[in-house]
């Protein structure tokens, strides 16, 4: 019997969530006004948890590194949200949602969970548009959807390409009325760098101010982590510069559990690396999907001579290119799940087929997409004959209100215009699926503390659709934590404010202080990317998107080297007492070679291929993943010991009750 | 290419701040420009140095962090992008690029090319939002239909990223285009008409007590403006502001 209890409520998949809402204790107004509760990141998750808490009526304090809550790296997501609102009539339901969610994540997710997050998905969309959320509609003035990888309806709600932007907005305008109401005090430019334990329970923070240094302390009845994901972890990913994991990574260390590190995804559309002064990677959304054909040359020596610019991606004619996702999914073609549409462009690029300079890209082409909007369009407007000129002027027209942004963003990288010539793609790191362990309650296994969002593990299994980042974000901070902390602080309604001066707030900001000055007076030779950079490198190669236990085993131990290597060489410019951005990126890398070793660790450990996770060693002869039901089929949850190397696995079996476990086809 | 590049330091917001001259080679054009400014922090950090501080984070142009103020202009030479979106290949072998922060009154120096934008988040507080609880026991999302034009309207408006290029684009360091692209977005839509009253008054309110100057119609806001908001929406702030002070 595992010692993990997932808290999961008794009775049928449909009722548990609405039965257990009904059985949970409340807290009463009168008292919600004596319980504050800390929030840690502001983006869709953290800023609709804080907006939502303070409505009920508890005292809120929000913490960020940046200047502002809008500033979280949720305003990035481009292509929409996910609610199961049938609108199109297609077939769509809450069942449907649950299910390609369960399947598109490779069977490694929680039913409960996920059941619960297509369940109060439509409410998403509800309150998101009384917010005043401008999302795309259509003539008739009502809202318009498209389609996303990895399923068979039209379901996704968006703002064109910036539809996080919008969702977030909203939520951040939900924040700024309880700010005015005096609900929420935010800590702008400030950032966790411990949790404080009293009792068992979480009981506030040690966060740094950072445009000052200081080192602060905060108390709260509970504190709720919405940090997000740890794909910096590979130092080039679609994240923010700043994203990091060193919140969740603290908890880690006070005693969460952390639930399958391994659980990466890499996202097949983002714009190719083009040298070593590369600091992120830009994600060109999913949505473009919807039109854009992917392909490479069929022959070797086209691409090759593609590559050499000896030929131009469009002489090449039809029958010598290779659509190689229609060709190998025929059903779901280009909309095959993110991590399918990935592993076939490493396999395509891999075999000696990429099409830039480095051989490391595949194209996403739009010509066939706009000749057909062209043609669609000459005839609404009644043109007869049109000219092949025309129809491509028309074609570019809608493909531009579409997805105009995206282009832009493309063309401003790249400098090469999409809509003359097929955009080169290539996947990269873009959100990671595991995170805190939580249970049904969002709970991680310390009391007290929450962790919603990317940050926790629990909704998207090894894989996720697309779409469904935000939909969790603020499925979880809306509708789901502020129901379940109830629960949790309806036994604190005595308790009264928690003392900063307890011994243990004292002894957490001695240890914060301690790290930070190691990290100053190491006064080594190498700046903090120069170990970051490296970090990734060995993430990238050895525990990227295809993994092998040898590789696997090496990356340990480079690992271990790096970082042995980072406290004795390492050089931190500047001082405690000032803002000071290499010490915040030092601290932040320092915990990112930490999870880096577990991260491995629990690639290692997972003899199979399921999702984001693919070892090379398991495979079908196609080269499909190969998963093992038998022995994999379960939460890998992780226990701190010390170091990392002494991590305790601890199992959450998944039973599946309500849903049939198959092999994943989208052939 | 090789460039000189003359950049404003400052230690705090206490201390006054000069130009130091820096030189760097082997500048490719594929670098984005914030990535040219980390390749001189290494160089710094390597030096014994100090490197430059600046606000930036999601590097795609969406989150409003990155600033800078690039031979006089906010964002740099290119039009509708920001900073972390310019890319070298506009600047010329041999180049002397003056990097400066955003400068006006409401947005003091936090450290080198850093301000503080607070202000913006006051005014937004002051109004900037709908009231209404996130309980989700709201109305369906399709009661109320809202015609295209203004729902591609509001959207336009939602754009805004709040980097503050449109302040530090005018001689006044005025925030009109700002306020107003949130006080339209709202009021554009038939959720945000109920309250358009009260918004407008507070915001503007808010924005005169941070110390932005008055709005005179240059246009350089909206000239400088990385998401093009248009200056339609300073005119419909105007009106809707003169209509809610009669009726106040």
């Amino acid at each position: 019997m595992s010692i993990l209890d997932s808290k999961i409520p008794k009775g049928p998949l449909a009722e548990k969530w609405a039965h257990h809402k009904d059985s949970i204790n409340l807290v009463n107004p009168a008292n919600k006004r004596n319980i504050d509760i800390i929030v840690v990141g502001t983006g869709l998750a953290g800023g609709s948890a804080a907006a939502t808490l303070a409505e009920l009526g508890y005292n809120v304090k929000t913490f960020t590194y940046n200047d502002s809550p809008r500033r979280a790296h949720s305003i990035a997501a481009q292509g929409g949200i996910n609610a199961a609102k049938n609108y199109q009539g297609d077939g769509d339901s809450i069942y449907r949602l649950f299910y390609d969610t369960v399947k598109g994540g490779d069977y490694r997710s929680r039913e409960a969970n996920v059941y619960r997050l297509a369940e109060v998905s439509a409410n998403i969309i509800d309150q998101c548009v009384a917010q005043g959320v401008p999302f795309a509609r259509e003539y008739g003035g009502l809202l318009d959807n498209r389609s996303f990888g990895g399923v068979l309806v039209s379901r996704t709600f968006y703002a064109k390409g910036q539809t996080g932007q919008q969702l977030l907005l909203g939520a951040y305008s939900a924040m700024n009325r309880q700010i005015n109401r005096g609900k929420i005090k935010p800590y702008n430019r400030h950032e966790m760098l411990d949790v404080v334990i009293v009792d068992g329970k979480a009981r506030g923070i040690i966060a740094r101010d950072l445009v000052s240094g200081e080192i602060q302390r905060h108390s709260a009845h509970a504190v709720v982590l919405a940090t997000g994901g740890y794909g910096n972890i590979f130092f080039l990913s679609t994240n923010a510069m700043g994203c990091n994991a060193t919140a969740s990574w603290k908890v880690h260390k006070k005693g969460a559990y952390f639930a399958n590190p391994c659980f990466t995804q890499i996202h097949p559309t983002c714009i190719p690396v083009s040298g070593e002064h590369q600091s992120k990677l830009t994600l060109m959304s999913e949505s473009l999907r919807n039109d854009g054909r992917i392909w490479v040359p069929k022959k070797k020596e086209d691409a090759i001579a593609i590559r050499e610019g000896r030929l131009e991606p469009t002489d090449l004619k039809e029958e010598d290119r290779d659509y190689y996702l229609e060709r190998r999914y025929p059903s779901f073609g280009n909309l095959v799940p993110r991590d399918v549409a990935s592993r076939a462009a490493k396999e395509r690029c891999d075999a000696g087929y990429g099409v830039n300079a480095t051989g490391q890209a595949v194209f996403l082409d739009f010509a066939s997409a706009i000749e057909r909007y062209g043609k669609e369009q000459a005839a609404i407007h009644h043109i007869s004959n049109p000219s092949a000129a025309k129809i491509r002027e028309l074609g570019e027209e809608v493909i531009r209100s579409k997805y105009g942004n995206l282009f832009q963003m493309y063309e401003k990288i790249v400098d090469k215009n999409p809509y003359k010539t097929p955009m080169m793609i290539y996947p990269a790191v873009h959100y990671t699926m595991g995170g805190l362990w939580v249970d049904y309650n969002l709970s991680t296994t310390i009391p007290g503390c929450y962790a919603t969002g990317e940050c926790n593990f629990s909704d998207h299994g090894a894989n996720r659709l697309g779409a469904s980042a935000l939909m969790q974000g603020l499925a979880d901070g809306y509708f789901v934590l502020p129901y379940t902390i109830g629960d949790y602080l309806s036994n604190d309604i005595r308790t009264g404010a928690i003392s900063t001066d307890l011994p243990e707030f004292a002894q957490a900001e001695k240890e914060v202080k301690e790290r930070l000055e190691k990290l100053l007076n190491v006064k080594g030779t190498k700046s903090v990317d120069n170990f970051h950079k490296r970090l990734g490198l060995i993430m990238w190669n050895k525990v990227g998107m295809a993994r092998n236990a040898k590789g696997l085993k090496e990356a340990i131990e480079e690992i271990r080297a790096l970082r042995e290597e980072f406290w004795k060489d390492v050089r931190v410019p500047g001082g405690l007492n000032e803002m000071n951005p290499e010490l915040e990126k030092a601290g932040r890398v320092s915990d990112f070679m930490e999870l880096a070793e577990l991260f491995a660790m629990d690639a290692l450990h997972r003899e199979e291929s399921c999702g984001g996770h693919f070892r090379e060693e398991y495979q079908t002869e196609e080269g499909e993943a190969l998963r093992d039901d038998e022995n994999f089929m379960y939460v890998a949850a992780w226990e701190y010991k010390g170091a990392p190397s002494e991590s305790v696995m601890h199992k959450e079996s998944l039973d599946y009750e309500n849903i049939k476990v198959a092999t994943r086809s989208y052939k | 290419m090789k460039l000189t590049l003359k950049i404003w330091r400052q230690k705090n917001g206490q201390t006054k701040g000069a130009f130091q001259t820096y030189s760097l080679d082997n500048v490719s054009g594929d670098m984005s420009f914030l990535e040219m400014l980390d390749v001189l922090n290494e160089d710094l950090i390597n030096n014994n140095e100090e490197p430059v501080v600046f606000d930036h984070d999601c590097r795609e142009g969406i989150c409003g962090a990155c600033s800078l103020q690039i031979n006089g202009e906010p964002h740099g030479p290119d039009a509708l992008i920001t900073t972390c979106q310019l890319h070298m290949r506009s600047f010329n072998d041999g180049d002397t690029i003056t990097i400066e922060p955003f400068r006006a009154a409401a947005f003091p120096v936090i450290k080198d090319l850093m301000v503080d934008r607070s202000a913006f988040e006051r005014i937004q507080q002051a109004g900037g939002y709908i009231s209404v609880n996130t309980s989700g026991n709201t109305i369906d999302a399709n009661t109320i239909p809202v015609d295209k034009a203004s729902a591609d309207a509001a959207f336009d408006a939602a754009t805004c990223i709040g980097c503050g290029a449109c302040v530090a684009a005018c001689k006044n360091a005025s925030a009109m285009l700002f306020t107003s692209a949130k006080v339209s977005q709202f009021s554009l839509l038939p959720q945000g008409k109920v309250e358009a009253t009260q918004r407008v008054l507070n915001m503007v309110e808010q924005m005169d007590k941070e110390g932005f100057g008055n709005c005179t119609n240059t246009g350089a806001c909206e000239a400088e403006c990385p998401k093009g908001i248009s200056l339609e929406f300073i005119a419909r702030m105007n009106r809707e502001y003169l209509k809610a002070s009669i009726k106040g």
